[in-house]
Parts: structure tokens; C-alpha cells; sequence
């Protein structure tokens, strides 16, 4: 095989007549009191983009969990490479070259790339100390870097890495175990959109070399544009296939959910006058970039769409105005008053919450019941004479429950156990028990599925319209453009524009996200 | 009560009726004051380390606080002849200050709580000893503070006085622990303390406020301790009492991540600590073996604990299935 050059043709090496590298029959998957996959049949040939896509529990981890060798099916037969298997092993899998990237990635931050690439594979030198031979795993590394046009050495600790390159890292370890089926769940979902594009060409470089890749994805323009056939799972059964000429999000959409999707429309179509400022930053400094001041107002009543790189400086920047992170310089004020918040719990007593963008780690605690989460930050109001009134918080729960429609067999069940939508739905109801004033969400729908999405941006903009300034950071393009009233696009640090309606655009967002001047509708006034 | 305390309190009643069936001394009144006033000791220690144990961390200078601070109150009330209330008081202050200084260096300098209160251990040890000349610090010959000696190591109704001393905290501590805010602060905390954060709860206030209970607790606890040996080596007194409580409290249910545990159940693992002790003593076993007994005793209860919740775990699981075959035709 050419290790050089990468070839980025679109003409796939998938071709009717090759035989498939994996074919699945009829497969069945219980488990106690679901189906999660009731004879699903798919294959995949050499050289195959398939996009996978449907609803959070649609099967699709299941159907992961099979291809992975982790679980065994009830019934129905895996054949891969021509042999038939009633169940795959992981060594099985593993062994005919079936390799997986996950959503969450599985590397050692401490180890430099090489380390992690040949993890456990190490190249020993001769003698008894099985001293790992460190100028030959270099060596084995290169090339394999080389092919997913990696911008990083070998001994770079994984830990300096962005979220992209980290991603190019596990493809990387694919590739040495001479893997033929990659399988991507999720990867894009938490890279910004200039990353994304270097993995949809990595994508494409497989497919140049023949090797086959399934790509799972909510991100459904981009399954649209790398994908040569769309398979999409509905409740464990097989909705539909759509070859390359009929891929289109409408479609996709149509097939996962069984219906059209109006909701994002009506919460982009709103757009009404906005009112004042609300939430006003001025030359305010974070740790990202000590130097690089940030002014930004957002406005009561408003959906104001943060978009920008990963890296550059969105996070940070909410986690000043809620208080986590020191202010390095600047000043913030809401409502016209001066602000100084010097932790969360300031930001929370002013009505500035915070969404987080890591649910499980910052949004909610899994362990806790829905109720005792939602009334939290809260508490003091649940409670008489400092003991916390059982019924009080049952009460703000079971509204907030049913406002939010979230999907629980009680207000008493565990957090951990929701699906992600939901557990979205309790960060969000734990705020909207209180009165916000200034609502930042950051990533708020990454890994949540289409149906919840929607019903997210729903709550947004009733949000917007009750008054809330409203500040969402979002890499999700489609998103940005979609919900939001007016865009500001970070690049390094500092805002590089804001977006008018009239001139959303994925190029005008993707201009400014890398520090160049939008192609505006009127004439031009520079950033407002 | 959760079935954890359940099982707990069973197992404490049947080594109580096994050792009683070899030898019933178990039951006499004298041996079961003896006990009970101890596990009012050691249960006030082990309470204390328990609010810490909740918030993820660990409390390792009680065994030489307990020392420390019984030298300083014997020498304030018997060589210095200061008012034993005020000295009280003071003890109790300075428990309180040395739990907020330890739970400062934690949460605002971001140490970790086993290097602080590992330095903690090493540094009131060495004061102590320090303090006396390595010597004792003791009453005496005829001094005697009838008040004090009532509330420390009296008795009422032949119930130790420290045992009821256990009680009266423990019911207010289980209020703190169970039904207060700040109670439902320090669970949150244990379990995760970003997330506590980013709910806008001030995590280093709540913790420190753990060390300071902590502290005002062994500073009791050093107290009764103090007026039950009324004398004090400091190069040994309260030696490895860190650890008895610690024991008490994984014993009672307590995980030593944070975030799990109850009042009732350290209540309960000081008293199986103290049964054992006891029955080391009673049953003719050499007083040597008697760590190796304890270490023993809280390593199978933790793995039974730990193999019953697997049991329980796959016993869902089969359910579940049953049913799900049982309805499969309704598919």
C-alpha cells in the first residue's frame, strides 16, 4: 500500500460487484423488556463511506456493541471478510481488522502519541529488560501519522492535543492494526468546524485506500457530504437506504423520525425586535488569550449565536461571566449595573446560569435524583429554617417535569439513568425553576438525538421571548445559523464580527472564524 | 434505616448473643457500661470524621489532636487552674480553628487532604510530646472537678454519661447530615463537586465547614477522652484513633470517594468496632491479635457488602428478563 500521498478522489473503490467486507443478516438483540435490534440487515463493502445514522436509541450502539465483539446477538449472522460468525469475538473483530474511534475518545493524556498509538504493541529491543525500542516505534509511527496528514510529532503528549488531532490520533491506531473497517461514532460532534473538515478529508483518504469506514453522526450535512450510501435505523429495524444521489438532510430526517421536522424553523423564524442590552462585556480578558480583549452586549430577548474554533476562547469565556474562571481584566455589566462575579455562586445569585458543555462532568450530578438536581442551586428556597422540605422540592420538580416533557418514570429517578436529551432537560429545568436574566448554554445539543434537539431550541427562544438574553455557543453550523437572532464569531480570543441576520452564512461564519472580513449584504461597517 | 444499617445492626446483635453464649460476663451490666461509654468516645470521634469522609476527603491528625488537645486541657484546668468551663470552651475553639485552617489548605491552596492532615498527624504529635517534656500530664493527688467529672465519665441511671452524649449529637448531627441544606450540600459535593460548583453551591465553604465540625468534634471527643484516662502520655495517647473512626465509618456504609454513607451507619460501625474489642477480651483471645481481629472483621463485612450488591445487581437483572419473556408474545 502507498503510505505518501493521499489521494482525495471522490470515486469510491465501492463497487456492486466487489464482494462485501461485512454483511449482517437479520439480526436480533434483546435485552430485558426492549428490542434493540429486530432483523437489521446491512453490508458494507471495501472502500464504503456509510453513514449510519437515527435517534438516540434507535440500536445503533447495540449494533456497535455487536460489531465490536462486546455482545452477542440473539440471532441472525455476522459475516465478515466472507467467514460467518453467529457471534463476533472481540479478538474476532479486532483480528479481521474492524477498528473503532469512539464519541469519548479512549487515549492516555499523559503519553505522547507514539505511546498511545502502540500502546501495549510496544517494539521491544533484544534482551531481558524488554526495554521498548524507542527509535523504531518512531519509526512505525510516521507513516501511519502521515496518512491522516497529521500536523503533530509523535512525541507530542496527547494531552497538548486538540480535540481533532486526538481524534487523528485514534484513526492513526486504527490504521496500525491494519484495520479495514473503521468505525466512527460521533466524531465530529465536539470538533468546530474547520477540525471537522480535516476529518471528513481523513475520511476520504480511507476510502482512497480502500478501507471501508461506517460514520455515525447527528451532524446530518456533513453524513451528506462524506457518505456514499446512508443506512438509517429506526427502533432497531432497518427505516430505509438511501444511495448517494438521494442523500439530503429532508430525507434523512424523514426516514429517522418517520415524519417531517418543522420545530427548528419556527425557532429560527421568530426574530423580533430585541430589547436593550442585558449582559454587556467590555474588554474583558481570560485565560485563553491573556491579551486579547472580548466586548460583546447581548441583548434581552435575544438568541445570540457564539460561533468561532475550538480553542478559540468561547468556553473561557463563559466560564468568567459564570464565575468560574478568574476575570482577567475588563469589566462585565448587566442590566447597566457593574458586576463583579467571583464565582458561580454570585453569577447564579444575579440570574446569570450557565448550561454547561460537559453534561455529565459539570451539568448535572448522575448519582442524584431529578429532583434533588433541579432544586440544587435552589436549595434555600426548598427548605424551612434551613431543613429542605421534601414536598416543596417534589413540587418545583414535577412542574418543571411536565413544562420541559421530560421523559422519566418519576421525579425521584437517577439523572444517570436518562438518556442525554433529558439529562439536558433537568440542567435546563434546574434554571428555569429559578428566574434567569442571562442564560448562557454552551454546546447545548451536542450527542443529543434529532426529536430533542428541537425541543431544546424550542425552549430557547421561549426563553428569548419572555425577555431572557440568551448566549448560545454552538460549533454546530447548521445550529448557529438555524437558532440564532444575531452571530459573533470568536477567533483567537476576540470577537471578530457580528452577523446580521441578512448575512448568515456557513462561508460568512467560517470567514470570521478564521480572522478574515464576511461578504456583508450592505455596505460595510466593519463589526458593530 | 436503609438495609445496609439493617444488616449492620443484625450483625452486631448475633456476635453480641454468639459471645454472650460463650461467656455470658458479655450481658453484665458493669461490662456493658464499660462499652457503651466507649463507644460514646470513639462514636463522637468517628461522627466528626464522617462529615469529612461525605465531602471525598480524609481526617487523619484526630489520633494526635485527641492527644494534643487532652494534654492542653488537663494542663489548663489542673497545672495553669483556669476555670474548666472556659478551658472547655477553649479546647473546643481551637479544635475549631485547627479543623478551618486544615479545610483552608485544602479548598482555597488546593492541597490534598490526606498530605494536610498527614502533616497534621506528625506536627500535634510532636507538640504534644513537646509540650510535657515527654512526660504526663495528670491530675493532682486529691484534685477533683465534681461537675466535669459528672458530665465527662459520670453515669445516670447507670448509663455512662458520654453515651448519652453520643446520642444527643448523633440526633442532631443526623438532622445536619440528613434533612438540611447544607447537609444536602455536603452529599452533592461528595458525589461531584464541579457539578456542585457549577450549580452555584460554594463548595470550598461547605467543605471547610466539614473540617470545622470535624474538629469542634475531636476537640469533644479529646475532652472525654482526657477525663476518662485522666492521665496523658502524649507519646501514645490516642495513637491510631484516626484510624478507629475511619474503620467506623467504612464499616457503617461510608465510601472513602465521598458522597455515601450515614449517621446511623458510622453509629453502628462503632459500636461493632467496640463489640470486637470487647470480645477479644472476653473470649480469651490474646490482646495482641486484637488489630488483626478488626482488620479481619471490617474485610469480610466489606466484601459481603460489595458481593451482596453484585448478587442484587445480577437478581434484577433475571427479573427483568423474566418479565420481558413473559409479555414477548404481547409483541
Amino acid at each position: 500500500m502507498n503510505y505518501g500521498a493521499m489521494n482525495y478522489s471522490d470515486t469510491s473503490f465501492a463497487q456492486s460487484t466487489t464482494a462485501p467486507f461485512l454483511s449482517l443478516e437479520a439480526v436480533r438483540k434483546t435485552y430485558p423488556g426492549v428490542v434493540a435490534l429486530d432483523g437489521f440487515s446491512m453490508e458494507v463493502r471495501p472502500g464504503e463511506v456509510i453513514g449510519l445514522v437515527g435517534e438516540n436509541g434507535a440500536g445503533k450502539s447495540t449494533l456497535m456493541k455487536i460489531l465490536g465483539g462486546v455482545t452477542r446477538p440473539d440471532s441472525g449472522t455476522v459475516t465478515v471478510d466472507g467467514v460467518a460468525h453467529v457471534g463476533l469475538t472481540v479478538e474476532a473483530s479486532i483480528g479481521s481488522g474492524i477498528a473503532f474511534v469512539h464519541q469519548e475518545l479512549n487515549l492516555f493524556e499523559n503519553l505522547d502519541v507514539a505511546a498511545n498509538i502502540f500502546f501495549g504493541r510496544e517494539p521491544l529491543k533484544a534482551g531481558p529488560l524488554r526495554l521498548v525500542d524507542r527509535a523504531r516505534l518512531r519509526e512505525m509511527v510516521a507513516p501511519l501519522l502521515k496518512r491522516v496528514g497529521a500536523n503533530f510529532s509523535a512525541d507530542a503528549p496527547v494531552a497538548t492535543l486538540s480535540l481533532a488531532q486526538q481524534q487523528m490520533v485514534e484513526i492513526a491506531k486504527a490504521l496500525s492494526i491494519k484495520a479495514r473497517l473503521v468505525i466512527l461514532d460521533e466524531p465530529t460532534s465536539s470538533l468546530p468546524i474547520a477540525e471537522t473538515e480535516k476529518l471528513l478529508d481523513v475520511i476520504k483518504g480511507l476510502r482512497a485506500e480502500g478501507i471501508s469506514v461506517i460514520f455515525i453522526s447527528h451532524r446530518l450535512h456533513e453524513v451528506e457530504r462524506v457518505a456514499d450510501r446512508v443506512v438509517v435505523l429506526r427502533d432497531g429495524m432497518l427505516a430505509g437506504t438511501l444511495p448517494k444521489s438521494e442523500i439530503n438532510h429532508d430525507q434523512m430526517v424523514k426516514l429517522m423520525i418517520g415524519r417531517m421536522l418543522k420545530e427548528r424553523e419556527k425557532a429560527a423564524e421568530a426574530g423580533r425586535a430585541p430589547g436593550g442590552v442585558a449582559l454587556s462585556v467590555n474588554a474583558v480578558r481570560t485565560s485563553a488569550y491573556p491579551d486579547h480583549p472580548v466586548d460583546l452586549d447581548v441583548r434581552r430577548g435575544e438568541i445570540l449565536g457564539l460561533a468561532g474554533l475550538v480553542g478559540s476562547g468561547r468556553t473561557e469565556l463563559a466560564r468568567v461571566l459564570f464565575g468560574i474562571d478568574e476575570r482577567l481584566g475588563g469589566s462585565v455589566a448587566l442590566d447597566r449595573k457593574a458586576l463583579n462575579v467571583g464565582s458561580a455562586a454570585d453569577a447564579v445569585a444575579n440570574g446569570i446560569f450557565l448550561v454547561p458543555e460537559d453534561r455529565k462532568l459539570t451539568g448535572i450530578l448522575l448519582d442524584l435524583s431529578i429532583a434533588q438536581n433541579i432544586s440544587l442551586p435552589n436549595l434555600p428556597a426548598h427548605a424551612k429554617r434551613l431543613l429542605v422540605s421534601a414536598s416543596a422540592e417534589l413540587a418545583t420538580a414535577e412542574k418543571q417535569k411536565k413544562d420541559l416533557g421530560i421523559k422519566a418514570p418519576s421525579v425521584l429517578t437517577r439523572t444517570g439513568t436518562l438518556s442525554g436529551g433529558n439529562q439536558q432537560k433537568v440542567v435546563l429545568a434546574k434554571w428555569l425553576a429559578m428566574n434567569p436574566k442571562v442564560m448562557i448554554l454552551d454546546e447545548p445539543t451536542r450527542g443529543i438525538d434529532i426529536g430533542a434537539k428541537a425541543e431544546i431550541y424550542g425552549l430557547m427562544r421561549a426563553l428569548a421571548d419572555a425577555g431572557v438574553a440568551v448566549l448560545m455557543i454552538s460549533s454546530d453550523m447548521e445550529e448557529v445559523i438555524g437558532v440564532s437572532d444575531r452571530i459573533a464569531v470568536m477567533h483567537e480570543g476576540q470577537i471578530s464580527g457580528i452577523l446580521d441576520r441578512d448575512d448568515f452564512s456557513q462561508e460568512n461564519v467560517l470567514l470570521l472564524a478564521v480572522g478574515k472580513s464576511p461578504k456583508l449584504a450592505h455596505a460595510v461597517g466593519g463589526a458593530q | 434505616m436503609s438495609k445496609k444499617d439493617l444488616g449492620l445492626l443484625i450483625l452486631i446483635l448475633v456476635v453480641g448473643a454468639v459471645v454472650t453464649a460463650i461467656n455470658p460476663r458479655f450481658l453484665l451490666p458493669i461490662n456493658l457500661a464499660n462499652t457503651s461509654n466507649l463507644i460514646g468516645l470513639f462514636g463522637i470521634l468517628s461522627i466528626g470524621q464522617a462529615f469529612v469522609i461525605i465531602t471525598g476527603g480524609i481526617e487523619l491528625s484526630v489520633g494526635s489532636l485527641v492527644a494534643l488537645l487532652g494534654t492542653l486541657f488537663i494542663d489548663f484546668i489542673a497545672v495553669r487552674e483556669m476555670d474548666w468551663p472556659l478551658a472547655f470552651v477553649l479546647i473546643i475553639v481551637l479544635g475549631a480553628v485547627i479543623g478551618y485552617v486544615h479545610g483552608w489548605l485544602i479548598t482555597r491552596l488546593k492541597l490534598q487532604p490526606f498530605v494536610v492532615t498527614l502533616c497534621g498527624l506528625l506536627i500535634y504529635r510532636g507538640v504534644a510530646r513537646f509540650y510535657t517534656a515527654d512526660g504526663t500530664a495528670g491530675f493532682a493527688f486529691g484534685q477533683n472537678f465534681p461537675t466535669l467529672e459528672f458530665i465527662t465519665a459520670g453515669r445516670s441511671y447507670g448509663v455512662p454519661n458520654s453515651f448519652i452524649a453520643l446520642i444527643v449529637i448523633a440526633i442532631v448531627m443526623w438532622v445536619v447530615l440528613h434533612r438540611s441544606v447544607f447537609g444536602r450540600y455536603l452529599y452533592a459535593i461528595g458525589k461531584n463537586e464541579e457539578a456542585a460548583k457549577y450549580s452555584g453551591i460554594r463548595t470550598g465553604r461547605v467543605v471547610i465547614a466539614a473540617y470545622v465540625i470535624c474538629g469542634v468534634l475531636t476537640a469533644l471527643s479529646a475532652i472525654y477522652f482526657a477525663m476518662y484516662t485522666r492521665s496523658i502520655s502524649p507519646a501514645s495517647h490516642g495513637q491510631f484513633y484516626e484510624l478507629y473512626a475511619i474503620a467506623a465509618a467504612v464499616l457503617g456504609g461510608f465510601s472513602l470517594r465521598g458522597g455515601e454513607g450515614s449517621l446511623i451507619g458510622v453509629i453502628l460501625g462503632t459500636v461493632l468496632l467496640q463489640e470486637l474489642q470487647n470480645l477479644v477480651n472476653l473470649l480469651g483471645i490474646p490482646s495482641s491479635l486484637n488489630f488483626a481481629v478488626m482488620g479481619g472483621v471490617i474485610l469480610i463485612g466489606v466484601l459481603v457488602d460489595q458481593q451482596w450488591g453484585v448478587f442484587r445487581a445480577r437478581r434484577r437483572m433475571m427479573e427483568a428478563t423474566r418479565r420481558n419473556v413473559a409479555g414477548a408474545p404481547a409483541e
